[in-house]
Formats: C-alpha cells, structure tokens, sequence
C-alpha cells in the first residue's frame, strides 16, 4: 500500500474536544486515483495535511511508502514531505514574485539530490506537456491567469517526481473549459510518471476521472 | 535559489523596503562620514608639526609648550636667552634648528620672529615642506611671509605694508606703526596654525623693539640707512625646535637640555605632547560617535520594523514553502537573508554617495578650512562598522525572523 492509515484520530488544540478525524482504517493502492469529496469543513484538508507530515495525529499510525510518518520528527516529515509528496491546491500554489522556471527549481531544492541543470530541463518538458507558452515561463506567476496558474503548480508539484500526489481542490478556481483541461493535462501527466493520486473536491461532475470515487464520511466517523 | 528568493521577494515590496534601504544608507553615510572626518581630523591634528625632534622652551607644561610653540595658543612662561640656544644648537647631534619669538600681533594674528630655517626646514603632514603661493622667503630686517588664512582674510598681496601691535588684541594701543614691515611672500595653505601666521625676521622683532621703551630714538634703523645697526644678535627668544642628526639621539638632547644648569629649559617631543592634547578632545569624539550610532540603530529598529510587517503579509509564502518542505528555519534565514541584502545594498549606496561627497568637498575644504580630506573609506575602522552594521541588522532582523520561524512551525496547527 502506498498510503495506510490505522486507527487515525486528530484534533484541534484550540477545539480539542471535536475529533474531526476518526478513521478505523484506510488505504490507497499504488497507482490509484482516488477522489475524496465531502461538504466543506468535514475536515478533507485535514486529512490531507496528516498525509503529507504537515499535521501530527494525537493517536495512530500514518504510513506512506512503508514509512511511519508519525514516528518521524518534524526535519523528518519535511524532508520526507519534499522528496515524496507533491501538492496542488485551489489558490496560492506559486511564490507570486517568481517566475514559472524559478518556482519549478524553488520546489525541487528542498527535495534530495538533483541536479540543477537536469531540474530546468525537466521544468521544461513540465511545461511543454502541460502547454505552458514559453513566452510565460519567465513573467511572475501572478501575471498569469488562474489557469496557467494551476498548470504550472502541476509542474511545481510534480518535478520532483514524487510517488504520491495531493490535490485539494486544485479545479474549484476554474472554468468548465479549464478544469476539464487541467484535469486532463494533470491525470496524463499521472498515469504517464504511475503516480498515486488523491484529490479532493465537492464537485462529483469531475467523477469519471477517478478510479475510486469516495465520500469522506465513509470511512471517517465523527465524534461529538 | 535561496538568494533569488530573498532578492526578488524584496523587489517585490519595493515601496517600504526602499525607503528603509533610505534610512540605512543615510546611517551608513553618516557613520562612515563621521568616521572619516574624525580620523582625517586627527591625522590632520597630528601633522600639524612633523619632522621636528625636539621642541625646547622655557620649563612649563609640556601642554603649554607645545600650544604656544606650534598651535600659538596661550602664552610663554618666560624666554629663552639667545646665549643659551646657541649653546643648545652647538651640539654635534643637532642637525638644524628654528628659533621661534613670539609676542607680536596684527589684526589678532599672531607674528612669528624666525630666521629662513624656518622655511627650510618645518615640515607638516607626511613630511611636507612649507610652499609660497607667491613671493619668497624674507631677507631684509623688515620683511614679512603671510600665512594664506592672513592673506585671504586681510586681502594682503605681496608688497602690502603692515604695522605690528605689541601683545595680542586686535585693538592693541601699542601699535609699532613707526616700523612697517613690506609683504615679500605668501605661503600655500597648510591646514595647520602656519596658515594663521605671520613669519618676520627676529631682527625685524628686535629692531621694531629697540626703540621700545626708550621712544623714537633709533629711527635709524627703519630707514636701513645703517645696516649695520640692525642688531645681529636678538637678546632672546621664545622657543626653538630642533632636527637632530639621528633618531636615535633624541632621548639623549632631551635629557641634556632638561638638566641644563645655565637656564631652566624642556625639551618635547612633538609626537607626544600631540598624544596627549588630542586625548583630551577625545571626549569629542566620543560624542560624535554616540550620535552616529544612535542614527544607526534608528536605521536598524525600522528595518526591523518594516521586516516585521512583511512577515504579516508573508502567509501564502509560509503555506507554500512548508509545503514544498522547506523547514521553519528556511524562513526564518530568508527574513534574515533580506535584512543582510538591504544592509550591503546600504553599504554600497551610503559607502558611494560618501565618495562621492568627499571627492566633491574634498578641494574647498582644504582650500577653505585646510582640512584635508582623503576619499580612501576602505581603512579597517571603516571596515569594522561595516562588519557593525551589518550585525545590528541580522540582530535586528532576529524579531522579524523569531516570529515566522514560529508561525511557520505552528501553520497547519491553526
């Protein structure tokens, strides 16, 4: 399994009293393309955030690739995170002062051991495939409209070829048109580099992208 | 990457971030420039004199001495009967020597009797001689060389006539306006008491005296109708500074001249008694360097002040960046990699514009004020505060960096 979580409870300091999570068991296979939707506030991106090492469960166990998150210590889960996990959300996926090529590299010097000249030229391939004009690649990301934005936070994401990707609501900021295209482009680039996608959205119209379709509520069961 | 990062995130915020960049070249202008002005103003002050071993007076405080001899301030305790210097001068370690007879004034200058040794061999600064801007040293009894501050201030050129006045007011009542004395050379600014000086020849001192007390009997003598009634002895004189022959026999001459049994004399040494008077204009600097410092760290608290707010606005860049994996301290050097940027990129401004400066005023403050200035800022005093400010900053910036390093380990945790 690429990702199993045992026995996960989390909460809140400031809400200590709500469990927002309370998950028995739950796993996703290498390869698989899961969408996780929910209403707002089910606690979706906590999930998320316990994935990637950015949040620590009070009890239970976290394993990713046959790692013990929840045994590493915080310098650890960073560089665990870096290495192995690429995240693309709904807004505020790029430095905006930066440009496409530098937000690629920005991303990839905190992952271990890669060239740097290698790194620009896979930035490149990035943004060729995800049909990012080259004229683009060197204006600050926040000259670029919001669905150029959301392709180069594919590329940002995926440079350093991590095995599990994270997708938190990456198409709520688009258009019909661009969503289905950043959708497109995103699970392309997936299947191409056999990554393990987890991607959460409230919107079931993107289902027929997904191999398992799940709502949160299934295998998370909230406390009061 | 991390310098890109640092770099464009500040050129991102160009309005607060210049301004504040403002405030640290204008502190750095200021340290520096007080710096340089102090050290300037102090080798100036210690090259007032230079190439004189030896300068001997009547016993008093070294102090005294040495104003009244070389800054003429103050006033001799007592003469120097000529016998005596001669005899001092007769020793085989003396190289050369100037007689030096103070007393007179014009117009709240101070004149100076002397003989040509004076323009031979007094020297200032690194060893510089005296130069004439026009005219020569004096020859006859009644000849007079112009400091160029006299000059400048009194409008004097050569062949002007001036009258001396016995003590030192301006509105002197004894007036030796029986034996003017003709302007024969004027001499090149020297940033030293020299330039506020008027040189005679001790005969002129002597022969504008010898009618003193008696009244206008020797009227002979102004004519010069009678050379030989210039007195070729003077009776006394004030001061003298010596040139020995060998570095090595100056402990020597002073010891001698100290247990002279003829007269009660002190021999100094220039150097020394320079110490010493700027010792006690260190207070001074003190205060210069007090303020300097206080520009610096208002410079530095609004460095502090401006990387705090940005730290506010900076929540989208920790998401990222911790997301990427980039740990706590990766931001908290970020703060600190832009607080260093805009400390060097003041250096460089501040360090610039005071070179600038510098080599602007650099002709009309010596021309002026004889104040001379070098434009070389990179001396290892300048360095250090360089080093300083540097520091203040990245301490200054440690609030700043304190509170993301904490907001980003505590970002997901809400």
């Amino acid at each position: 399994m690429t990702i199993e979580l045992h026995g996960v409870a989390f909460s809140y300091a400031n809400d200590a009293t709500k469990s927002l999570l309370n998950i028995d068991h739950w796993s996703v296979a290498k390869g698989e393309r899961v969408l996780v939707h929910g209403p707002s506030g089910s606690g979706k991106s906590t999930l998320l955030n316990v994935m990637g090492g950015l949040l620590t469960c009070s009890v239970g166990e976290v394993t990713l690739l046959g790692e013990r998150l929840d045994r590493m210590n915080a310098r650890q889960r960073d560089q665990f995170r870096a290495n192995h996990v690429g995240y693309v959300f709904q807004r505020f996926n790029l430095v905006p002062y930066l440009n496409a090529i530098e937000n690629i590299e920005l991303a990839s010097t905190f992952a271990a051991g890669k060239q740097r000249s290698s790194v620009r030229e896979e930035a490149t391939n990035l943004l060729h495939s995800l049909n990012v004009i080259p004229s683009d690649w060197s204006k600050p990301t926040s000259h670029l409209s919001m669905g150029q934005q959301q392709r180069v936070a594919i590329a940002r994401a995926l440079i350093n070829t991590p095995e599990i990707l994270i997708a938190d609501e990456p198409t709520s900021s688009l258009d019909a048109e661009n969503r289905d295209n950043f959708l497109r482009l995103l699970l392309g680039l997936v299947d191409e580099k056999n990554t393990t996608l987890v991607f959460v959205s409230h919107d079931l119209a993107i289902a027929q992208y997904f191999t398992r379709v799940q709502a949160l509520s299934e295998f998370n069961k909230e406390h009061c | 990457m991390f310098l890109t990062v640092a770099s464009k995130s500040l050129l991102n915020r160009k309005g607060s971030v210049a301004m504040t960049l403002m405030a640290i070249s204008v502190a750095i202008f200021v340290l520096l420039g007080i710096e340089h002005v102090r050290q300037q103003a102090r080798d100036s002050f210690a090259s007032t004199v230079s190439g004189v071993d030896l300068i001997v007076g009547a016993k008093t405080g070294s102090l005294n001495l040495l104003l009244y001899s070389v800054f003429r301030i103050g006033s001799p305790t007592d003469n120097i009967r000529w016998e005596t210097y001669e005899q001092v001068v007769a020793d085989p370690a003396v190289a050369w020597a100037i007689p030096i007879s103070l007393g007179d004034s014009h117009e709240g200058y101070r004149v100076v009797g002397t003989t040509s040794a004076y323009f031979d061999h007094f020297s200032y600064g690194k060893k510089r001689r005296l130069e004439f801007t026009s005219g020569a040293p004096f020859e006859g009894t009644f000849d007079a060389v112009l400091g160029s501050e006299v000059a400048k201030t009194l409008g004097y050129k050569i062949d002007s006539e001036i009258v001396l006045a016995h003590g030192l007011a301006t509105t002197s009542f004894s007036l030796h306006d029986n034996k003017p004395f003709t302007v024969v050379g004027i001499l090149a600014p020297t940033g030293t008491p020299v330039d506020q000086t008027i040189h005679v020849p001790l005969q002129g001192i002597d022969a504008m005296h010898s009618d003193w007390p008696q009244g206008p009997a020797n009227l002979a003598i102004k004519s010069g109708a009678e050379p030989g009634a210039t007195p070729a002895k003077p009776e006394s004189i004030t001061a003298f500074m010596l040139g020995l022959k060998s570095k090595m026999s100056i402990f020597g001459v002073q010891r001698q001249i100290n247990d002279l049994k003829e007269e009660p004399l002190m021999a100094i040494l220039p150097g020394v008694a320079l110490a010493e008077l700027w010792q006690m204009v260190g207070l001074f600097e003190d205060v210069l360097r007090l303020i300097s410092a206080l520009v610096l760290l208002a410079a530095v608290l609004g460095l502090g002040a401006v990387l705090l707010s940005s730290v506010r606005e900076r929540n989208q860049e920790i998401h990222l960046l911790r997301i990427l994996g980039a740990p706590p301290y990766y931001l908290f050097l970020l703060i600190e990699m832009e607080a260093v940027l805009i400390a060097l990129a003041g250096m460089l401004i501040g360090g610039a514009s005071l070179y600038v400066a510098l080599i602007l005023v650099e002709d009309a403050l010596f021309a002026n004020f004889g104040l001379y200035l070098e434009a070389d800022l990179l001396t290892l005093e300048g360095l250090s505060i360089l080093g300083a400010v540097l520091l203040s900053a990245i301490v200054a910036a440690g609030v700043p960096s304190v509170q993301i390093y904490t907001a980003a380990s505590r970002y997901f945790e809400r």
